[in-house]
C-alpha cells in the first residue's frame, strides 16, 4: 500500500488527541502550542506531566531544527518545513507522535541512532547522555544531539521509529515516545 | 564589571548574577530554540568574574524546565564556576528540585558527576 501522510494520522488519532499541530513548525508555534499543551494536560500527574512537555519540547524543537521541505503538494502536506505532531491519550497512557520528512543521510542516521539508543539500558543511556553532554559539540543547527537520548531517559520507554517510502528522495519518519501514567 | 539581571520569558529563565555579592542565579524556564545565543552572554560575564571572584560565590540554579539545548551552555556555566573552584575561591551549588521531579533531580546528579564541586540538592514544594 502506498503510504499517505492523512491515512498516518487517521490512524494515529484513535485515541483521545489532546493536541495536534499540522504544518510548518516556527518558534512562536512552539511557544503558542506549549501553552495550549500545558492546559490540556492539566489532569495529568505532576510526574508525567513534566515528562510530556519536556518530552513535546524536544520533539516541537527537532522537527523546527531539522524538517526538510517537500515539494509535492498531493497529500494535504502543505509546501515548506512540513510537520505534524500530536499528543494522545489512551488507558496505557500518554503518546507523543511526530513525523517529519527526512531525507536518505538523516533517514541513515536515524535508525543507527535510535537502534543504538534502543539497545541500552537505563544506566548505559545515563552515560551515554553524558558522555554526549561534555563533548562540547554544537551541530550547525545548535542542537546538541541530545535530544533522542532525553526523550528515552524521561519516557522510561524504547522509541518507536518507522521510516516511510515517500518519494523517491523522501522518507516520512514517523517517531512515537510513549509515557505510561 | 556590572551585574547581570534579565527578566524571565516563556522560553527563557530569570538571570542574576551580581559580582560584588558574589551571587549567581538562574530561575524559570530555559527552553529557547537558540540557547547558545541566550547563554553566551553569561558565559563570558563568569570568564571575567573568574578573574577576581568573591571569597564565597553562591550559585542558585531552580529550573522548572530545560531542554537539550541549554543542558550543554548550562554545562558551560558549571564549567567556569568550576574554574573559580579551582583557582581556590569557595563555590556553593544550590540545585533546586520540585518535589516529585525525579528528572530534574537527576539532571543535578548528572551535572555534579562531570562537575567537581560539591551540589547541595534542595527539594521544594511545588
Amino acid at each position: 500500500m502506498v503510504f499517505s501522510v492523512q491515512n498516518w494520522l487517521a490512524k494515529h488519532s484513535k485515541d483521545e488527541v489532546l493536541f495536534l499541530f499540522k504544518g510548518v513548525v516556527s518558534g512562536s508555534l512552539i511557544t503558542d502550542s506549549l501553552d495550549k499543551i500545558e492546559e490540556n494536560i492539566e489532569n495529568a500527574s505532576s510526574r508525567a506531566k513534566k515528562k510530556i512537555y519536556n518530552v513535546l519540547v524536544e520533539c516541537l524543537q527537532n522537527l523546527f531544527h531539522h524538517s526538510l521541505t517537500v515539494k509535492e503538494n498531493d497529500d494535504g502536506v502543505e509546501q515548506g518545513k512540513f510537520a505534524i505532531c500530536l499528543l494522545t491519550k489512551n488507558q496505557i497512557g500518554y503518546h507523543i507522535i511526530a513525523g517529519n520528512f527526512v531525507n536518505q543521510k538523516q533517514k541513515d542516521f536515524l535508525s543507527k541512532h535510535l537502534e543504538n539508543i534502543n539497545s541500552l539500558n537505563n544506566e548505559e543511556l545515563k552515560d551515554l547522555y553524558k558522555e554526549i553532554l561534555n563533548n562540547q559539540e554544537f551541530s550547525d543547527k545548535g542542537g546538541g544531539g541530545l535530544g533522542m537520548v532525553d526523550m528515552a531517559r524521561k519516557s522510561g520507554s524504547k522509541l518507536d521509529f518507522e521510516f516511510h517510502n515517500y518519494t523517491k528522495e523522501y522518507y516520512f519518519f514517523s517517531l512515537i515516545i510513549n509515557i505510561v501514567e | 564589571m556590572e551585574p547581570i539581571s534579565i527578566a524571565g520569558t516563556p522560553k527563557t529563565p530569570t538571570v542574576h548574577f551580581d559580582n560584588d555579592k558574589g551571587k549567581v542565579e538562574i530561575k524559570g524556564r530555559s527552553i529557547p530554540e537558540n540557547s547558545i545565543e541566550f547563554y553566551k552572554p553569561l558565559v563570558d560575564w563568569l570568564e571575567e568574574y573568574l578573574s577576581n571572584p568573591a571569597s564565597l560565590t553562591e550559585v542558585n540554579i531552580q529550573l522548572e524546565y530545560f531542554n537539550t539545548s541549554s543542558s550543554k551552555c548550562i554545562l558551560d556555566v558549571f564549567k567556569k564556576l568550576e574554574a573559580i573552584y579551582k583557582s581556590g575561591n569557595e563555590v556553593l551549588i544550590n540545585w533546586y528540585y520540585e518535589e516529585d521531579d525525579e528528572d530534574m533531580l537527576e539532571a543535578g546528579e548528572d551535572y555534579q558527576s562531570i562537575i567537581k564541586i560539591p551540589f547541595k540538592m534542595i527539594e521544594i514544594d511545588e
